[in-house]
Protein backbone atom coordinates (compact mmCIF):
# COMPACT_ATOMS: atom_id res chain seq x y z
CA UNK A 1 0.00 0.00 0.00
CA UNK A 2 1.58 3.28 -0.97
CA UNK A 3 0.91 6.48 0.87
CA UNK A 4 0.31 9.63 -1.15
CA UNK A 5 0.14 12.93 0.69
CA UNK A 6 -0.95 16.27 -0.69
CA UNK A 7 0.38 19.21 1.29
CA UNK A 8 -1.47 22.48 0.97
CA UNK A 9 -3.61 24.88 2.93
CA UNK A 10 -6.57 24.54 0.61
CA UNK A 11 -5.75 26.98 -2.17
CA UNK A 12 -7.00 26.23 -5.71
CA UNK A 13 -3.61 24.87 -6.81
CA UNK A 14 -3.60 22.41 -3.92
CA UNK A 15 -7.02 21.11 -4.91
CA UNK A 16 -5.84 20.83 -8.49
CA UNK A 17 -2.79 18.80 -7.44
CA UNK A 18 -4.98 16.47 -5.38
CA UNK A 19 -7.29 15.98 -8.36
CA UNK A 20 -4.53 15.28 -10.87
CA UNK A 21 -2.72 12.93 -8.50
CA UNK A 22 -5.80 10.96 -7.63
CA UNK A 23 -6.65 10.56 -11.31
CA UNK A 24 -3.11 9.39 -12.06
CA UNK A 25 -3.11 6.89 -9.21
CA UNK A 26 -6.46 5.49 -10.30
CA UNK A 27 -5.34 5.20 -13.89
CA UNK A 28 -2.25 3.26 -12.85
CA UNK A 29 -4.46 1.07 -10.66
CA UNK A 30 -2.18 1.52 -7.70
CA UNK A 31 -3.00 0.32 -4.24
CA UNK A 32 -2.81 3.68 -2.53
CA UNK A 33 -4.07 5.82 0.29
CA UNK A 34 -4.44 9.56 -0.33
CA UNK A 35 -4.15 11.98 2.54
CA UNK A 36 -4.57 15.75 2.42
CA UNK A 37 -2.49 17.67 4.91
CA UNK A 38 -3.84 21.15 5.49
CA UNK A 39 -2.44 22.15 8.89
CA UNK A 40 0.36 24.60 8.33
CA UNK A 41 2.51 23.23 11.15
CA UNK A 42 2.29 19.73 9.75
CA UNK A 43 3.25 21.03 6.32
CA UNK A 44 6.25 22.74 7.87
CA UNK A 45 7.28 19.46 9.47
CA UNK A 46 7.93 18.15 5.95
CA UNK A 47 10.19 21.13 5.29
CA UNK A 48 7.84 22.44 2.63
CA UNK A 49 7.24 26.18 2.26
CA UNK A 50 6.02 26.46 -1.27
CA UNK A 51 2.63 24.84 -1.46
CA UNK A 52 1.22 22.74 -3.00
CA UNK A 53 3.51 19.79 -2.45
CA UNK A 54 3.30 16.08 -3.11
CA UNK A 55 4.85 13.43 -0.88
CA UNK A 56 5.00 9.74 -1.72
CA UNK A 57 5.59 7.31 1.15
CA UNK A 58 6.67 10.20 3.35
CA UNK A 59 9.22 11.69 0.94
CA UNK A 60 8.46 15.04 -0.65
CA UNK A 61 8.73 14.78 -4.43
CA UNK A 62 7.32 18.05 -5.73
CA UNK A 63 6.96 21.47 -4.13
CA UNK A 64 5.51 24.74 -5.27
CA UNK A 65 3.84 23.66 -8.48
CA UNK A 66 1.34 21.36 -10.11
CA UNK A 67 3.20 18.95 -12.42
CA UNK A 68 1.64 17.51 -15.54
CA UNK A 69 -0.32 14.25 -15.33
CA UNK A 70 2.52 12.47 -17.17
CA UNK A 71 5.10 13.65 -14.69
CA UNK A 72 2.98 12.57 -11.74
CA UNK A 73 2.48 9.11 -13.24
CA UNK A 74 6.23 8.68 -13.66
CA UNK A 75 6.75 9.88 -10.15
CA UNK A 76 4.26 7.45 -8.69
CA UNK A 77 5.68 4.54 -10.66
CA UNK A 78 9.31 5.18 -9.71
CA UNK A 79 8.50 5.67 -6.03
CA UNK A 80 6.10 2.84 -5.70
CA UNK B 1 -41.93 6.86 5.91
CA UNK B 2 -40.07 10.12 5.50
CA UNK B 3 -38.96 11.74 8.71
CA UNK B 4 -37.50 15.21 9.03
CA UNK B 5 -33.86 14.91 10.02
CA UNK B 6 -33.17 18.14 11.90
CA UNK B 7 -29.54 17.34 12.42
CA UNK B 8 -28.67 17.49 8.76
CA UNK B 9 -31.40 19.71 7.42
CA UNK B 10 -31.41 22.67 9.80
CA UNK B 11 -28.72 24.58 7.92
CA UNK B 12 -30.55 24.46 4.62
CA UNK B 13 -33.79 25.43 6.31
CA UNK B 14 -32.12 28.37 8.02
CA UNK B 15 -30.64 29.56 4.73
CA UNK B 16 -33.93 29.30 2.84
CA UNK B 17 -35.82 31.03 5.65
CA UNK B 18 -33.16 33.73 5.82
CA UNK B 19 -33.30 34.44 2.09
CA UNK B 20 -37.08 34.76 2.08
CA UNK B 21 -37.05 36.89 5.23
CA UNK B 22 -34.57 39.24 3.55
CA UNK B 23 -36.87 39.61 0.57
CA UNK B 24 -39.91 39.96 2.85
CA UNK B 25 -38.41 43.05 4.40
CA UNK B 26 -36.53 44.27 1.32
CA UNK B 27 -36.86 48.09 1.41
CA UNK B 28 -37.59 48.34 -2.30
CA UNK B 29 -39.51 51.61 -1.94
CA UNK B 30 -36.72 53.37 -0.14
CA UNK B 31 -34.94 55.82 -2.40
CA UNK B 32 -31.60 55.09 -0.77
CA UNK B 33 -31.91 51.37 -1.42
CA UNK B 34 -32.96 51.85 -5.03
CA UNK B 35 -30.07 54.21 -5.54
CA UNK B 36 -27.64 51.76 -3.96
CA UNK B 37 -28.63 49.03 -6.44
CA UNK B 38 -28.10 51.40 -9.34
CA UNK B 39 -24.76 52.47 -7.91
CA UNK B 40 -23.63 48.87 -7.61
CA UNK B 41 -24.52 48.26 -11.26
CA UNK B 42 -22.91 51.49 -12.44
CA UNK B 43 -19.69 50.78 -10.60
CA UNK B 44 -19.50 47.23 -11.93
CA UNK B 45 -20.15 48.47 -15.45
CA UNK B 46 -17.36 51.00 -15.07
CA UNK B 47 -14.96 48.27 -13.94
CA UNK B 48 -15.99 46.03 -16.81
CA UNK B 49 -15.42 48.83 -19.31
CA UNK B 50 -12.31 50.47 -17.95
CA UNK B 51 -10.33 47.88 -16.07
CA UNK B 52 -10.94 44.30 -17.05
CA UNK B 53 -9.67 44.08 -20.63
CA UNK B 54 -6.84 46.59 -20.70
CA UNK B 55 -5.61 46.36 -17.14
CA UNK B 56 -6.50 43.10 -15.42
CA UNK B 57 -6.04 40.69 -18.32
CA UNK B 58 -2.48 41.82 -19.12
CA UNK B 59 -1.78 41.78 -15.37
CA UNK B 60 -3.00 38.17 -15.16
CA UNK B 61 -0.66 37.22 -17.99
CA UNK B 62 2.22 38.89 -16.16
CA UNK B 63 1.34 37.18 -12.87
CA UNK B 64 1.14 33.86 -14.69
CA UNK B 65 4.51 34.47 -16.31
CA UNK B 66 6.08 35.28 -12.95
CA UNK B 67 4.94 32.02 -11.45
CA UNK B 68 6.05 29.95 -14.46
CA UNK B 69 9.22 31.60 -15.73
CA UNK B 70 10.83 33.08 -12.64
CA UNK B 71 12.70 30.55 -10.59
CA UNK B 72 11.34 30.84 -7.06
CA UNK B 73 14.26 28.76 -5.85
CA UNK B 74 16.72 31.48 -6.77
CA UNK B 75 14.85 33.89 -4.51
CA UNK B 76 14.40 31.44 -1.63
CA UNK B 77 18.18 30.95 -1.51
CA UNK B 78 18.50 34.38 0.06
CA UNK B 79 15.97 33.58 2.77
CA UNK B 80 17.42 30.27 3.89
CA UNK B 81 18.97 29.45 7.25
CA UNK B 82 22.51 30.24 6.15
CA UNK B 83 21.65 33.48 4.41
CA UNK B 84 23.35 36.79 5.08
CA UNK B 85 21.13 38.39 7.75
CA UNK B 86 21.20 41.96 6.44
CA UNK B 87 20.65 40.86 2.85
CA UNK B 88 17.76 38.64 4.00
CA UNK B 89 15.82 41.70 5.21
CA UNK B 90 16.24 43.41 1.87
CA UNK B 91 15.23 40.36 -0.13
CA UNK B 92 12.30 39.56 2.18
CA UNK B 93 10.94 43.08 1.86
CA UNK B 94 10.75 43.01 -1.93
CA UNK B 95 10.39 39.33 -2.77
CA UNK B 96 6.62 39.43 -2.32
CA UNK B 97 6.42 40.64 -5.91
CA UNK B 98 7.83 37.32 -7.11
CA UNK B 99 6.73 34.90 -4.39
CA UNK B 100 3.33 36.11 -3.30
CA UNK B 101 1.47 36.19 -6.60
CA UNK B 102 -1.25 34.22 -4.86
CA UNK B 103 -2.23 35.39 -1.40
CA UNK B 104 -2.63 31.82 -0.16
CA UNK B 105 1.12 31.20 -0.41
CA UNK B 106 2.06 34.01 1.95
CA UNK B 107 1.44 32.22 5.26
CA UNK B 108 3.27 28.96 4.42
CA UNK B 109 6.22 31.00 3.18
CA UNK B 110 6.17 33.08 6.33
CA UNK B 111 6.13 29.98 8.51
CA UNK B 112 8.95 28.47 6.48
CA UNK B 113 11.21 31.52 6.67
CA UNK B 114 10.52 31.79 10.40
CA UNK B 115 11.08 28.15 11.31
CA UNK B 116 13.60 26.90 8.80
CA UNK B 117 15.05 29.97 7.19
CA UNK B 118 16.43 33.38 8.01
CA UNK B 119 14.35 33.81 11.16
CA UNK B 120 11.65 35.98 12.69
CA UNK B 121 12.85 39.36 11.38
CA UNK B 122 12.93 38.62 7.66
CA UNK B 123 9.79 36.48 7.98
CA UNK B 124 7.89 39.40 9.52
CA UNK B 125 9.18 41.74 6.82
CA UNK B 126 7.95 39.30 4.15
CA UNK B 127 4.55 38.91 5.81
CA UNK B 128 3.98 42.66 5.94
CA UNK B 129 5.03 43.61 2.44
CA UNK B 130 4.15 40.46 0.50
CA UNK B 131 0.40 40.92 0.00
CA UNK B 132 0.79 44.64 -0.73
CA UNK B 133 3.40 44.42 -3.47
CA UNK B 134 2.20 41.55 -5.62
CA UNK B 135 1.88 42.62 -9.22
CA UNK B 136 -1.90 42.49 -9.43
CA UNK B 137 -2.37 44.60 -6.29
CA UNK B 138 0.01 47.33 -7.42
CA UNK B 139 -1.37 47.48 -10.96
CA UNK B 140 -5.00 47.73 -9.87
CA UNK B 141 -4.25 50.20 -7.06
CA UNK B 142 -2.39 52.52 -9.43
CA UNK B 143 -5.03 52.20 -12.15
CA UNK B 144 -8.12 52.74 -9.98
CA UNK B 145 -6.89 54.82 -7.06
CA UNK B 146 -4.20 56.80 -8.84
CA UNK B 147 -0.49 56.39 -9.50
CA UNK B 148 0.41 58.37 -6.36
CA UNK B 149 -1.35 55.98 -4.01
CA UNK B 150 -0.13 52.97 -6.01
CA UNK B 151 3.51 54.01 -5.59
CA UNK B 152 3.00 55.07 -1.96
CA UNK B 153 1.54 51.66 -1.22
CA UNK B 154 4.49 49.79 -2.71
CA UNK B 155 7.16 52.06 -1.22
CA UNK B 156 5.45 52.24 2.18
CA UNK B 157 5.05 48.47 2.32
CA UNK B 158 8.71 47.83 1.47
CA UNK B 159 10.23 50.47 3.79
CA UNK B 160 8.09 49.75 6.80
CA UNK B 161 8.36 46.00 6.40
CA UNK B 162 12.09 46.32 7.10
CA UNK B 163 11.34 48.44 10.19
CA UNK B 164 8.77 45.94 11.45
CA UNK B 165 11.08 43.00 10.77
CA UNK B 166 13.99 44.63 12.59
CA UNK B 167 11.77 45.56 15.56
CA UNK B 168 10.36 42.04 15.81
CA UNK B 169 13.90 40.69 15.79
CA UNK B 170 15.03 43.13 18.50
CA UNK B 171 12.02 42.59 20.75
CA UNK B 172 12.30 38.81 20.63
CA UNK B 173 16.06 38.45 20.13
CA UNK B 174 16.42 36.47 23.38
CA UNK B 175 13.75 34.04 22.29
CA UNK B 176 15.18 33.30 18.88
CA UNK B 177 14.88 29.62 19.56
CA UNK B 178 16.76 26.70 18.19
CA UNK B 179 16.23 26.37 14.50
CA UNK B 180 14.12 23.41 13.63
CA UNK B 181 16.34 20.61 12.48
CA UNK B 182 14.26 20.13 9.38
CA UNK B 183 15.96 20.81 6.11
CA UNK B 184 14.18 23.47 4.09
CA UNK B 185 13.03 22.00 0.81
CA UNK B 186 13.56 24.41 -2.00
CA UNK B 187 11.89 23.52 -5.26
CA UNK B 188 14.37 22.19 -7.77
CA UNK B 189 15.85 24.75 -10.08
CA UNK B 190 13.81 24.67 -13.23
CA UNK B 191 15.53 25.43 -16.47
CA UNK B 192 14.62 29.03 -17.04
CA UNK B 193 15.64 31.68 -19.52
CA UNK B 194 18.83 33.67 -19.01
CA UNK B 195 18.26 36.87 -17.11
CA UNK B 196 18.41 39.26 -20.05
CA UNK B 197 15.85 37.28 -22.04
CA UNK B 198 13.55 37.17 -19.04
CA UNK B 199 14.01 40.91 -18.54
CA UNK B 200 13.10 41.70 -22.17
CA UNK B 201 10.14 39.34 -22.09
CA UNK B 202 8.71 40.96 -18.96
CA UNK B 203 9.55 44.44 -20.23
CA UNK B 204 7.46 43.86 -23.34
CA UNK B 205 4.43 42.82 -21.27
CA UNK B 206 4.83 45.65 -18.78
CA UNK B 207 5.20 48.03 -21.73
CA UNK B 208 1.88 46.87 -23.19
CA UNK B 209 0.20 47.16 -19.79
CA UNK B 210 1.48 50.66 -19.04
CA UNK B 211 0.93 52.17 -22.49
CA UNK B 212 -2.50 50.64 -23.09
CA UNK B 213 -3.66 52.16 -19.81
CA UNK B 214 -2.02 55.54 -20.36
CA UNK B 215 -4.56 58.08 -19.17
CA UNK B 216 -5.51 61.19 -21.10
CA UNK B 217 -3.53 64.10 -19.60
CA UNK B 218 -5.29 67.32 -18.57
CA UNK B 219 -3.36 69.45 -21.03
CA UNK B 220 -2.62 68.26 -24.53
CA UNK B 221 0.97 69.48 -24.47
CA UNK B 222 4.19 68.19 -22.93
CA UNK B 223 5.72 64.77 -22.63
CA UNK B 224 2.66 63.00 -21.11
CA UNK B 225 0.48 64.17 -23.99
CA UNK B 226 3.02 62.99 -26.56
CA UNK B 227 3.11 59.57 -24.93
CA UNK B 228 -0.69 59.57 -24.88
CA UNK B 229 -0.99 60.28 -28.59
CA UNK B 230 1.35 57.38 -29.37
CA UNK B 231 -0.05 54.95 -26.80
CA UNK B 232 -1.54 52.46 -29.28
CA UNK B 233 1.44 52.67 -31.58
CA UNK B 234 3.72 52.01 -28.60
CA UNK B 235 1.56 49.12 -27.35
CA UNK B 236 1.65 47.58 -30.83
CA UNK B 237 5.42 47.88 -30.86
CA UNK B 238 5.68 45.99 -27.58
CA UNK B 239 3.14 43.43 -28.77
CA UNK B 240 5.21 42.74 -31.89
CA UNK B 241 8.32 42.41 -29.72
CA UNK B 242 6.47 39.94 -27.48
CA UNK B 243 5.38 37.96 -30.53
CA UNK B 244 8.95 37.74 -31.85
CA UNK B 245 10.19 36.56 -28.44
CA UNK B 246 7.46 33.95 -28.20
CA UNK B 247 8.56 32.50 -31.53
CA UNK B 248 12.32 32.71 -30.95
CA UNK B 249 12.63 31.72 -27.29
CA UNK B 250 9.43 29.92 -26.38
CA UNK B 251 9.13 27.84 -29.51
CA UNK B 252 5.67 28.93 -30.39
CA UNK B 253 5.02 28.11 -34.05
CA UNK B 254 5.82 31.17 -36.17
CA UNK B 255 2.76 31.06 -38.42
CA UNK B 256 0.39 30.96 -35.43
CA UNK B 257 1.89 34.10 -33.92
CA UNK B 258 1.96 35.63 -37.40
CA UNK B 259 -1.73 34.82 -37.86
CA UNK B 260 -2.65 36.59 -34.62
CA UNK B 261 -0.52 39.59 -35.58
CA UNK B 262 -2.13 39.69 -39.02
CA UNK B 263 -5.67 39.45 -37.63
CA UNK B 264 -4.94 42.18 -35.09
CA UNK B 265 -3.44 44.41 -37.78
CA UNK B 266 -6.41 43.87 -40.10
CA UNK B 267 -8.87 44.80 -37.35
CA UNK B 268 -6.76 47.83 -36.42
CA UNK B 269 -6.88 48.92 -40.07
CA UNK B 270 -10.65 48.42 -40.47
CA UNK B 271 -11.65 49.79 -37.05
CA UNK B 272 -9.04 52.40 -36.18
CA UNK B 273 -11.39 54.01 -33.63
CA UNK B 274 -11.99 50.79 -31.69
CA UNK B 275 -8.77 50.02 -29.81
CA UNK B 276 -10.62 47.79 -27.32
CA UNK B 277 -11.80 45.50 -30.11
CA UNK B 278 -8.32 45.31 -31.61
CA UNK B 279 -6.81 44.61 -28.19
CA UNK B 280 -9.37 41.88 -27.64
CA UNK B 281 -8.47 40.18 -30.93
CA UNK B 282 -4.81 40.18 -29.94
CA UNK B 283 -5.52 38.76 -26.47
CA UNK B 284 -7.92 36.13 -27.80
CA UNK B 285 -5.40 34.99 -30.40
CA UNK B 286 -2.60 34.83 -27.85
CA UNK B 287 -4.80 32.88 -25.44
CA UNK B 288 -5.87 30.41 -28.11
CA UNK B 289 -2.39 29.59 -29.37
CA UNK B 290 -0.68 29.53 -25.99
CA UNK B 291 -3.35 27.33 -24.43
CA UNK B 292 -3.32 24.79 -27.27
CA UNK B 293 0.47 24.67 -27.43
CA UNK B 294 2.31 21.63 -26.09
CA UNK B 295 5.26 23.44 -24.56
CA UNK B 296 5.88 25.82 -21.70
CA UNK B 297 3.57 28.52 -23.07
CA UNK B 298 0.55 26.36 -22.31
CA UNK B 299 1.74 26.25 -18.72
CA UNK B 300 1.97 30.04 -18.86
CA UNK B 301 -1.62 30.31 -20.04
CA UNK B 302 -2.88 27.76 -17.52
CA UNK B 303 -1.25 29.64 -14.69
CA UNK B 304 -2.62 33.00 -15.86
CA UNK B 305 -6.06 31.49 -16.20
CA UNK B 306 -5.71 30.05 -12.72
CA UNK B 307 -5.28 33.55 -11.31
CA UNK B 308 -8.13 34.95 -13.36
CA UNK B 309 -10.50 32.17 -12.32
CA UNK B 310 -9.59 32.57 -8.71
CA UNK B 311 -9.65 36.36 -8.48
CA UNK B 312 -12.23 37.66 -10.97
CA UNK B 313 -15.38 36.22 -9.29
CA UNK B 314 -14.33 37.61 -5.92
CA UNK B 315 -13.47 40.96 -7.44
CA UNK B 316 -16.83 41.14 -9.20
CA UNK B 317 -18.60 40.44 -5.92
CA UNK B 318 -16.40 42.95 -4.13
CA UNK B 319 -17.18 45.66 -6.68
CA UNK B 320 -20.93 45.00 -6.47
CA UNK B 321 -20.92 45.16 -2.68
CA UNK B 322 -18.65 48.21 -2.57
CA UNK B 323 -20.94 49.93 -5.10
CA UNK B 324 -24.07 49.14 -3.10
CA UNK B 325 -22.58 50.21 0.22
CA UNK B 326 -20.58 53.22 -0.88
CA UNK B 327 -21.61 54.25 -4.39
CA UNK B 328 -19.48 55.93 -7.04
CA UNK B 329 -17.68 59.25 -6.80
CA UNK B 330 -20.14 61.99 -5.80
CA UNK B 331 -22.92 59.47 -5.11
CA UNK B 332 -24.05 57.84 -1.93
CA UNK B 333 -24.73 54.17 -1.39
CA UNK B 334 -26.32 52.53 1.63
CA UNK B 335 -23.78 54.05 4.02
CA UNK B 336 -24.18 57.81 4.46
CA UNK B 337 -21.14 59.86 3.49
CA UNK B 338 -21.11 61.66 6.84
CA UNK B 339 -20.31 58.39 8.62
CA UNK B 340 -17.32 57.80 6.40
CA UNK B 341 -16.11 61.38 6.70
CA UNK B 342 -16.57 61.20 10.48
CA UNK B 343 -14.63 57.97 10.89
CA UNK B 344 -11.82 58.29 8.37
CA UNK B 345 -12.03 61.81 6.89
CA UNK B 346 -9.14 64.25 6.98
CA UNK B 347 -5.73 63.18 8.13
CA UNK B 348 -6.00 63.18 11.91
CA UNK B 349 -4.31 60.62 14.11
CA UNK B 350 -7.66 59.06 15.00
CA UNK B 351 -8.71 58.72 11.34
CA UNK B 352 -5.44 57.05 10.44
CA UNK B 353 -5.54 54.83 13.49
CA UNK B 354 -9.15 53.83 12.89
CA UNK B 355 -8.39 52.96 9.26
CA UNK B 356 -5.38 50.80 10.07
CA UNK B 357 -7.09 49.16 13.05
CA UNK B 358 -10.15 48.25 10.99
CA UNK B 359 -7.91 47.09 8.14
CA UNK B 360 -5.87 44.83 10.40
CA UNK B 361 -8.91 42.79 11.41
CA UNK B 362 -11.02 42.94 8.27
CA UNK B 363 -10.59 40.22 5.70
CA UNK B 364 -10.13 41.36 2.11
CA UNK B 365 -10.22 38.79 -0.64
CA UNK B 366 -7.37 39.44 -3.09
CA UNK B 367 -7.79 42.84 -4.78
CA UNK B 368 -11.20 43.63 -3.27
CA UNK B 369 -9.55 46.22 -1.06
CA UNK B 370 -9.31 48.40 -4.16
CA UNK B 371 -13.02 48.94 -4.97
CA UNK B 372 -13.80 49.27 -1.26
CA UNK B 373 -11.14 51.93 -0.85
CA UNK B 374 -12.37 53.70 -3.98
CA UNK B 375 -15.85 53.90 -2.47
CA UNK B 376 -14.55 55.14 0.85
CA UNK B 377 -12.40 57.83 -0.80
CA UNK B 378 -15.29 59.11 -2.90
CA UNK B 379 -17.31 59.38 0.32
CA UNK B 380 -14.73 61.57 1.98
CA UNK B 381 -12.00 59.28 3.28
CA UNK B 382 -8.67 61.11 3.49
CA UNK B 383 -5.67 59.99 1.46
CA UNK B 384 -3.62 59.25 4.57
CA UNK B 385 -6.20 56.88 6.10
CA UNK B 386 -6.64 55.32 2.65
CA UNK B 387 -2.96 54.38 2.57
CA UNK B 388 -3.16 53.18 6.18
CA UNK B 389 -5.99 50.82 5.27
CA UNK B 390 -4.18 49.66 2.12
CA UNK B 391 -1.12 48.76 4.17
CA UNK B 392 -2.76 47.14 7.18
CA UNK B 393 -5.63 45.53 5.27
CA UNK B 394 -4.08 42.77 3.18
CA UNK B 395 -1.19 42.19 5.61
CA UNK B 396 -3.46 41.04 8.43
CA UNK B 397 -6.97 39.77 8.96
CA UNK B 398 -8.74 37.98 11.76
CA UNK B 399 -8.34 34.57 10.09
CA UNK B 400 -4.65 35.15 9.38
CA UNK B 401 -4.07 36.34 12.98
CA UNK B 402 -5.47 33.03 14.20
CA UNK B 403 -3.17 31.05 11.90
CA UNK B 404 -0.20 33.19 12.95
CA UNK B 405 -0.93 32.41 16.59
CA UNK B 406 -0.58 28.75 15.77
CA UNK B 407 2.76 29.37 14.05
CA UNK B 408 4.56 31.71 16.42
CA UNK B 409 2.49 31.91 19.58
CA UNK B 410 0.15 34.52 21.03
CA UNK B 411 2.74 36.99 22.29
CA UNK B 412 4.61 37.43 19.02
CA UNK B 413 1.36 37.61 17.09
CA UNK B 414 0.05 40.40 19.31
CA UNK B 415 3.29 42.36 19.03
CA UNK B 416 3.33 41.91 15.25
CA UNK B 417 -0.29 43.04 14.92
CA UNK B 418 0.40 46.08 17.11
CA UNK B 419 3.45 46.97 15.02
CA UNK B 420 1.47 46.65 11.80
CA UNK B 421 -1.24 48.96 13.12
CA UNK B 422 1.30 51.52 14.39
CA UNK B 423 3.37 51.49 11.20
CA UNK B 424 0.33 51.70 8.92
CA UNK B 425 -1.00 54.63 10.97
CA UNK B 426 2.40 56.32 10.74
CA UNK B 427 2.69 55.81 6.96
CA UNK B 428 -0.81 57.18 6.53
CA UNK B 429 -0.03 60.29 8.58
CA UNK B 430 3.15 60.98 6.62
CA UNK B 431 1.51 60.40 3.23
CA UNK B 432 -1.55 62.45 4.19
CA UNK B 433 0.61 65.37 5.29
CA UNK B 434 2.43 65.58 1.97
CA UNK B 435 -0.23 64.54 -0.55
CA UNK B 436 -3.53 64.97 1.29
Amino acid sequence: MMKIQILGTGCPKCKKLAEVTEAAAKELQLNYELEKITKINQIMAFGVMMTPALAVNGVVQVTGRVPSAEEIKNLLLTNR
Amino acid sequence: MIVMNWRTEWKKLAIIAGVFLTFFYLPLDSARFENAIMEALHLTKWYAREHVLLCLIPAFFIAGAISVFISQASVMKYLGAGANKILAYGVASVSGTLLAVCSCTVLPLFAGIYRMGAGLGPASAFLYSGPAINVLAIVLTARVLGVELGIARAVGAVLFSIVIGALMHLIFRKEEKEKASIQMLIPEEESSLPLWKNALYFASMVGILVLANWGKPDEMTGIWAIVYSYKWMGSSFFAVALGVMLVCWFELVWWKVGLVALATAVFAFIFPGQPLLVFFIGVAGLSFFTSTDKGITSEWFASSWGFARQILPLLLLGVLIAGALLGRAGQEGLIPSEWVAWAVGGNSLTSNFFASFAGAFMYFATLTEVPILQGLISNGMGKGPALALLLAGPALSLPSILVLRGIMGLKKTLVFSALVIVMATLSGMIFGTFFG
